[in-house]
């Protein structure tokens, strides 16, 4: 298959969803990564691509639309989670926008991502913007609770009004091998989801190889995945360039293979403008154009969207901005 | 545009590198530059335009160097030498370690002024070319300090004339002129006329660091200056970077002349992925390997060996990944490729593509879209390609890459090694027992694992066959300009008797010939004819048969065949030889007869001589499996493996003087590091060596290993040094015998060695039973492995 570079965007309504597909272990055999190659062309990505002036603007206002906002903390609670929908609601300064002459591009985050116990609150707050509402579910971060306790989670999330359910896979069945088990648990996620789109987290800092990243992103979208996504931001080494580019490449193959076109999104650790522009060179460069869309890019991210701002502030003004003076997330 | 428009489109804008710094530079010298000789700048002399291959605008004028300016940079550098070296080691290091901060400093004028010259992208300028040319400076400074400890017994050559090319002008600059000066050497530089301004700027920084005068001379100019270099008699040593075409002739010009030589030549070099190699990574290597600088590399991997089972569905990855390389303005700091660095170069390429294209091969170009004005080029593939076509078997030095396929690893060896240049490999498997069965059996100097293109002052870089000889780069950079100390005292060999006319006769009646050895067998030779043999009163002593040209023939195919014998474990070898030793000594009074009633030597005399032939065997038999690599330190987490390696085919001609023990000394280290040997022994006193195959026979040497072929030395060796089959010459003889086998060596390019009529002592073990032959029994490959589970 071809990879062409869309040149305008269509609507996502287009997209055709993963079906679920056999897990097929000769393939998933076939699943290797190189560490090294992967770190050096990881290392080239922001030094070969950049983007400057109204260049640089554009990008990252397209970066908010990319961004699930998010709050994961033990200590959140139903103001905190109303705060961050407030900023969803008005991701960029008003006044920014103006002067950029972006006012009329209906810029907010692709979702607005919590705990199980806020989704209703996060509805509520985020009542006619058609921001979905992401819940991270399945025993969030480490998945270690029985099977159905799990599963039902979910159905509680989807029924509190969540359309996509972030779930963690047991990083253990990769460790083990045990490719059968972590397909049949995901494709029981999957169904459980309903409507609602599935983002399966690997743990990848937990699964040791690349090679092991790559296989466990093959099993997730053979399952069903809607997303495949990096990290809870719980564990000690989360989303980075190289383990994008193991993850990115398996979408790429299963698009050439299936035709299906399936999400990635890196979380955790992304916090600064700059870093978002690489990410989304990243996509471009070994994906296409499709994936700075919504449906098929975000980042996980909460401080990200500050930094952003005050780089557009930066770009508006031509003065430097200071976080201070950005409505905190 | 519009942050809307651009919102939608997600396109990548205009990031242009500012070249304001680089303008200021040229503006400031007027644009128009001299040469730098004795620490200053001339005045413009006869000039020549430096322009910009991107935009066709004319950057500064470049003074014609002429004859008088070569004389004068050489007579500057002859001046500067004494002084030089007779520094501490402390002191050269500390000039070069200044050099090594000053470029650092300037950085980013010195990436802009490369990019705005050689039209390469502002990327490779910044993060490859200058950092590397920094990081050649900063090891080779260590060098120059512990220079006397890690090189004893060597010295400098004097002065350097070094010749670079355009594809990385300041990088190549680099490789030429740290060694040289961590050495002790002076030197005399023409960068490319396409590309000198990097070189000028950098005289600057000579200058700045306080480099005393004459140390450095850089002479600017075309082909005539550098042909005037090569031919000053004042130079002592030439180094050149360049075309094969351009080296041969540099060889040429230098034969005879005594003067150190190491080349550094084109390449067409095999970029083989396996089946099971991480897909997406190899494309990606790629990329760096033929679409890197345009493709204007010498160790660019041009030519894809693909297993054929992921043929088709590499290609369909690769033409994807060729779409999404930006082609344009080099000043972009998101460009993949820049500008060609002439439009003689692109209509080269194009010309070499209209006769692919004539030969049937199928053309892919990037999706890229091209600038209007400028020497642009999309990246291309060729595919429908065979060994028998032009595109595979030239160099194009663009950015075009020729893909075929292979069946197994055998067979990808085999398309590999099917070429006559050898410098680079580069081979993807997940598999490192396939990968470590590869690497060694692919004629190269340089070969990369799972990664390409990777360049480091550690390690050494240079060429198989006719990629050149000699490395840049790590303790095997620095020997090439450093040579052995104990040559300058070398008299010249006496004057022997004439010898008394020969005598051929039809040996068919009654054969009392000794035969030649060729093949393990004893051999009559091709032309039925035998030349006598005397004693030194003039007594006839028998007969040897009289060589010829087909026998040299058989001789060279019958020693390719056994080139398995590099292969063999070191201690086999070893064995062999000290076999060899055993057996020798068994009949040590029947030599030291023979070699008596051939030389009138004393009794003790020759008693002593095959006693120094059992010892010489020993100390190489002892050799065999010691003298072996190194793992360099290199700035990334890889393994770079030099691996010492056979240079495949010797041919020795030994010289009149100590009739076995000098052809011992020479054939000993040569089969002790796994080479197969063509022989041509004492032209005079023949006979010790005809004996010698009796001994061979007896010691388990492989049939092929070692070949005697006897007969006249000089057309002997014309025809081994002009065989494309011998990989090497060491010719023991006259001034005039050298000149014509070095001459005759460009056929291939074959390492040479020569005495040139120099008497060197074969008893000497100090010199002869150490690394002296060795060195020149060998070549080094580099070979990288990245790590990383």
């Amino acid at each position: 298959m071809k990879l062409q570079a869309v040149k305008d965007m269509e609507p996502a309504g287009a997209h055709e969803r993963n079906p679920g597909f056999e897990l097929d272990l000769d393939w998933v055999d076939r699943c290797v990564m190189n560490r090294s190659a992967l770190e050096r062309r990881a290392a080239t990505i922001g030094t070969r691509r950049t983007v400057k002036k109204q260049w640089q603007a554009a990008w990252l206002l397209k970066a908010i639309t990319l961004i699930d906002l998010t709050t994961l903390n033990s200590d959140d609670t139903p103001g905190r989670v109303q705060r961050l929908c407030a900023k969803a609601r008005q991701p960029v300064r008003g006044d920014i926008l103006e002067a950029l002459g972006a006012q009329n591009l209906s810029i907010k985050p692709g979702a607005v991502c919590v705990y199980h116990n806020f989704v209703e609150t996060a509805v509520e707050a985020l009542e006619g913007t058609n921001i979905p509402v992401a819940a991270v579910s399945t025993a969030f971060p480490h998945g270690l609770i029985p099977l159905e306790l799990r599963v039902a989670q979910i159905e509680a999330s989807v029924k509190a009004g969540a359309k996509e359910i972030d779930i963690v896979i047991e990083r253990g069945q990769v460790l083990r091998g045990d490719w059968q088990g972590l397909y049949e648990q995901i494709k029981a996620f999957r169904a459980a989801c309903g409507e609602a789109h599935m983002k399966t987290i690997l743990g990848t800092g937990e699964l040791a190889t690349l090679s092991n990243v790559a296989k466990a992103s093959l099993v997730c979208m053979l399952a069903g995945a809607d997303f495949i996504k990096t990290s809870t931001g719980k564990e000690k080494v989360n989303a980075n360039l190289q383990t994008s580019l193991a993850m990115v490449r398996m979408i790429r193959w299963f698009r050439d293979e299936t035709g299906i076109e399936i999400g990635y999104k890196p979380a955790g650790g992304i916090s600064s403008a700059k870093d978002a522009l690489t990410y989304m060179a990243l996509m471009k460069e070994e994906l296409g154009n499709n994936w700075l869309r919504p449906h098929l890019f975000r980042f996980g991210a909460s401080s990200l969207l500050t930094d952003i701002e005050r780089q557009l502030e930066h770009q508006a003004t031509g003065r430097y901005a200071a976080a201070y003076r950005q409505p905190m997330v | 545009m519009q942050i809307k428009e651009i919102f939608s489109s997600m396109d990548y804008g205009p990031a242009p590198e500012s070249a304001d710094m680089a303008h200021d530079w040229l503006d400031g010298h007027g644009r128009k530059f001299g040469h730098f000789i004795d620490g200053a700048f001339t005045k413009p002399g006869k000039i020549f335009a430096s322009t910009n291959p991107a935009t066709e605008e004319k950057l500064a004028d470049i003074t014609n160097g002429t004859k008088a300016d070569v004389d004068r940079a050489v007579k500057a550098a002859r001046e500067a030498f004494e002084p030089w070296k007779a520094l501490s080691g402390f002191e050269r290091a500390k000039y070069l370690y200044a050099i090594a901060r000053l470029i650092q400093k300037e950085s980013r004028l010195f990436a802009v002024l490369e990019t705005l010259d050689n039209g390469k992208p502002i990327r490779e300028s910044r993060d490859a070319d200058i950092p590397l040319a920094i990081r050649h400076f900063y090891h080779h400074a260590g060098w120059a300090q512990h220079l006397e400890r890690e090189f004893p017994g060597r010295e400098p050559y004097g002065v350097c004339g070094q010749i670079i090319p355009w594809n990385f002008p300041l990088l190549m600059m680099s490789w030429k002129i740290a060694p040289a000066l961590a050495a002790g050497n002076t030197l005399v530089l023409k960068p490319a006329e396409f590309t000198s301004l990097t070189a000028l700027l950098f005289a600057e920084i000579c200058a700045k660091a306080g480099l005393p005068e004459g140390v450095v001379n850089i002479v600017t100019g075309a082909g005539e200056t550098g042909a005037a270099l090569v031919e000053h008699k004042g130079v002592d040593k030439i180094a050149f970077t360049g075309s094969t075409e351009v080296g041969k002739i540099i060889r040429k010009a230098t034969a005879g002349t005594g003067k150190g030589l190491s080349l550094e030549l084109g390449g067409k070099s095999p970029y083989i992925v396996f089946e099971d190699a991480d897909m997406d990574s190899a494309i990606e290597g790629l990329v760096d390997a033929i679409w890197f600088n345009q493709g204007q590399v010498c160790c660019a991997g041009s030519r894809l060996l693909v297993h054929e089972s992921i043929e088709k569905r590499f290609i369909e990855k690769l033409k994807t990944r060729m779409d999404n390389l930006r082609v344009g303005d080099p000043l972009d700091k998101a460009i993949d490729i820049g500008a060609l660095i002439d439009p003689v170069q692109l209509g080269r390429i194009s010309d070499l593509l209209a006769i692919g294209e004539k030969e049937g091969c199928s053309r892919y170009e990037g999706g890229a879209n091209l600038p209007n004005q400028g020497c642009f080029m999309k990246p291309t593939l060729i595919t429908d390609v065979s060994p028998a076509h032009t595109l595979v078997s030239e160099e194009i030095f663009g950015p075009v890459l020729v893909a075929m396929s292979f069946r197994d690893h055998n067979e990808a060896v085999e398309l590999a090694n099917n070429t006559k240049y050898g410098l680079a490999a580069t081979i993807w498997s997940e598999n490192i027992n396939l990968a470590l069965d590869i690497a060694p059996r692919i004629k190269a100097g340089v070969v990369w694992i799972n990664c390409t293109n990777q360049l480091d002052a550690a390690v050494g870089f240079g060429g198989y066959k006719e990629s050149g000889f000699g490395r840049e780069g790590g303790a095997e950079g620095m020997v090439a300009y450093l040579k052995p100390a104990f040559e300058k005292a070398l008299k010249p060999t006496p004057a022997s008797p004439a010898a008394k006319s020969v005598d051929l006769r039809d040996t068919h009646a009654v054969d009392r010939t000794a035969k030649m050895y060729i093949g393990g067998k004893q051999t009559r030779g091709d032309s039925g004819y035998a030349r006598e043999v005397f004693a030194p009163g003039g007594n006839s002593l028998g007969e040897v048969s009289e060589g010829n040209r087909k026998d040299i023939r058989n001789a060279v195919e019958a020693a390719r065949k056994a080139l398995g014998w590099g292969s063999k474990t070191a201690h086999l070898r070893a064995q062999i030889l000290y076999f060899l030793a055993e057996n020798l000594d068994y009949r040590g009074s029947e030599f030291a007869d023979r070699i008596r009633s051939m030389t009138g030597a004393t009794g003790p005399a020759a008693k002593r001589e095959v006693e120094l032939c059992v010892e010489r065997l020993f100390a190489f038999a002892g050799w065999a499996d010691k003298y072996d690599g190194a793992v360099h330190n290199v700035p990334m987490r890889a393994i770079a493996t030099a691996m010492v390696e056979p240079i495949g085919v010797i041919a020795i001609a030994a010289p009149d003087e100590s009739p076995l023990l000098a052809s011992i000394a020479m054939l000993a280290p040569a089969i002790a590091m796994g080479n197969s040997v063509v022989l041509v022994p004492s032209e005079k006193h023949p006979l010790s060596m005809t004996d010698f195959y009796q001994v061979i026979e007896t010691s388990d040497v492989p049939a092929g290993v070692v070949n005697i072929v006897t007969g006249d030395r000089f057309s002997l060796s014309k025809t081994l040094a002009e065989h494309d089959g011998v990989d090497a010459m060491w010719f023991a003889g006259s001034a005039k015998g050298a000149e014509m086998v070095e001459k005759a060596s460009i056929g291939n390019l074959k390492q040479t060695w020569t005495t040139r009529g120099r008497a060197f002592d074969w008893a000497d073990k100090d010199i002869m039973e150490g690394k002296y032959f060795l060195e020149r029994a060998t070549q080094v490959k580099n070979i990288w492995i990245p790590y990383g589970a």
